[in-house]
């Protein structure tokens, strides 16, 4: 078997399941944001239910139009705090306290290996990076799941990622996935579990490995999962997550077929717009003159991206007529770019430093493209008017490549600012 | 197929591969659940023009992958709320799959009705049996059958009254 059905046997208390098959699993956590948790309170008061299955494992963060946006993003905010009130629930997060909801609930050591977490957001699919099965759903399937601590899930095929040796200095996981979509496609993932293996995982970092499995969702795919090894180990001690390791060990038969990408030849990638497989080399990605820049979001919004960009924006100004806006992905990782002299760096390169939020990753606010405008961005969807205008274009790539570029104004290779 | 209200009959709209929440409904618009005022928008990222195109039992008619991307599920609700009455795609995203089923969206997988019917054209879909067929030409094609456990969800009318049905054995 995979290990995400080896996972859900544990779940359900069963000894084997079969791809396809339907089951009903007890849940974890259960996570909804600004946007979809109004829809899932509204039917959750439809289904009659007078109070959520557990206080403790309903989680609201309010990440979205947060500072709010206007008034009908403010009324959304306020409906979902008076629930979150009403029930005592106790995650949930806003103000100060709230960064993107998938930056923030792994340091909050709210992700367990090995737990089921289902939210209503996409890029739920997040937290596998740390052995967990978590899967996005819409707010119906939220709405269920606050009421009676369950959902049900159909029992996923598997496609196996063997990864092999160890990635340049400008390489990361950003370019590990968009390799990988780019091979597979926006839809070659349906419905798979993407299990990651190989020794290469070894020299993928915690921050790397959250935005690989962030992503696996724009394959399609239903979930990500990462074994627990000695780096996962010491991240969810860092967070006070005490967690016996677990490999993958994959039994032969248990994946409908396998890819195998070598960390040592990848280039940094770039996607043109306007999907996430249009990812190509870097070298080969067409020199285009930028308007903005974003460095953040759930993707690679993390401490060590920071790092990354402010390593290669140090002593540098960015072009003239280009915006850079850097989102710290939550007060912690804020609070660390601000001790570290990160947030420094940026200042004195010219960027615009932005609550943590989503802001410009949706074409929310905080940096919503004009028509015709084109920006280069760290996030994780280039779809058309992903960002603002529905004749703006969004380029995707990791933080090193975003910085260089907004130094250069166009799309760069990290090797040659350095 | 997804009511048992049995035939749809409507025009439709061809719209291409990869159709993502983005294009369905802009994120600047999820500041309501209402699904009226979404469908206002229906399609706005990929056609400004759009909402204005559809009439009231319309039929959107799409290739592979339609409802890629976010899980919000105003974007089936932005459907319904402009009157579309069914979503026929060559195939349907995960997340957007559920979000229908649980919404009482009909849709229907069915990826030779994709290739053979053009944007215009007549059609009938009958969710009871799966058949789509082309009322220009007399030509038929068949949808897949949804899987037991999802027809169950689907004849009790949608996620909530399923759940709500079991909240009620387990509270008597
Ligand atoms: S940062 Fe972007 S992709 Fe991530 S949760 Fe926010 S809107 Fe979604």
């Amino acid at each position: 078997m995979s290990e995400s059905r080896k996972i859900l046997c544990e779940i359900v208390g069963k000894e084997s399941l079969k791809p396809g098959e339907f089951v009903e699993a007890k849940v974890d956590l259960v996570l909804a944001n600004d946007v979809t948790a109004p829809l899932a309170i509204q039917e959750f008061r439809k289904l009659g239910a007078k109070s959520v299955f557990d206080t403790e494992k309903v989680v609201f963060v309010l990440d979205h139009f947060t500072p709010n946006r206007d008034i009908a993003s403010a009324e959304q905010c306020a409906f979902v705090r008076n629930f979150a009130r009403e029930q005592g629930i106790r995650h949930f997060y806003e103000g100060g306290e709230a960064g993107i909801e998938h930056v923030l609930l792994p340091e909050l050591g709210l992700v367990r290996p090995r737990n089921l977490i289902i939210g209503a957001d996409s890029h739920t699919c997040t937290y596998g990076a740390l052995g967990a099965f978590s899967t996005g759903m819409g707010s119906t399937d939220i709405a269920a799941a606050m009421a009676t601590g369950s959902t049900w899930l159909r029992v996923p095929e598997a496609l196996k990622i063997e990864v092999l040796g160890s990635p340049g200095r400008w390489v990361g996981g950003k370019d590990l996935i968009l390799h990988i979509i780019s091979r597979i496609g926006v839809d070659g993932g349906t419905y798979l579990s993407m299990e990651f293996t190989g020794r290469g995982i070894e020299n993928i970092t915690v921050e790397g490995r959250l935005s690989v499995a962030n992503m696996v969702v724009e394959a399609g795919a239903k979930n990500g999962l990462f074994p627990v090894d000695g780096v996962t180990k010491d991240f969810l001690k860092s967070v006070g997550v005490d967690a016996s390791p677990f490999s993958i060990e994959p039994d032969r038969y248990g994946y409908i077929s396998e890819i195998t990408v070598d960390l040592s030849v990848l280039e940094p990638q770039v996607a043109l717009p306007s999907l996430p497989s249009n990812a190509v080399p870097v070298s080969q990605a067409p020199r285009v003159k930028l308007d903005q820049v974003v460095i953040g979001s759930c993707t690679n919004g993390r401490i060590e991206d920071l790092r990354i960009a402010a390593d290669v924006l140090k002593n540098k100004k960015i072009a003239k007529g280009l915006r850079l806006i850097v989102i710290p992905g939550s007060p912690g990782v804020y609070r660390k770019a601000l001790r570290e002299g990160l947030i420094d760096i940026f200042l004195e390169s010219g960027a615009v430093i932005s609550p943590p939020t989503c802001g410009p990753c949706l074409g929310g606010h905080m940096g919503v493209l004009a028509s015709g405008e084109k920006a280069l961005s760290t996030t994780n969807r280039n779809f058309a008017g992903r960002m603002g205008h529905a004749k703006s274009e969004v380029f995707l790539c990791n933080p090193a490549v975003a910085a260089a570029s907004a130094i250069t104004g166009m799309i760069t290779n990290p090797e040659e600012i350095i | 197929m997804i009511c048992e209200e049995g035939e749809i009959v409507g025009n439709v709209h061809k719209l291409g591969d990869h159709i993502n929440t983005d294009l369905i409904i802009p994120a600047t618009y999820l500041v309501t659940s209402d699904a009226v005022e979404l469908g206002g928008h229906l399609l706005e990222g990929l056609d400004p023009g759009f909402p204005k195109k559809v009439r009231k039992g319309d039929i959107i008619l799409a290739g592979v992958n339609f409802g890629s991307g976010s899980s919000r599920e105003h974007a089936a609700l932005a459907i319904k709320g402009a009157g579309i009455s069914c979503v026929i795609a060559a195939s349907f995203a995960r997340i957007f799959f559920r979000n229908a089923i649980n919404t009482g969206l009909p849709i229907v997988e069915c990826p030779e009705a994709y290739r053979s019917i053009s944007d215009g054209t007549r059609i009938s879909v009958n969710l009871e049996d799966g058949l789509v067929k082309n009322l220009e030409t007399g030509e038929m094609y068949y949808a897949q059958p949804y899987p037991d456990f999802m027809r169950d969800i689907v004849s009790s009318g949608g996620l909530i009254e399923f759940v709500k049905k079991r909240l009620e054995i387990e509270r008597d």
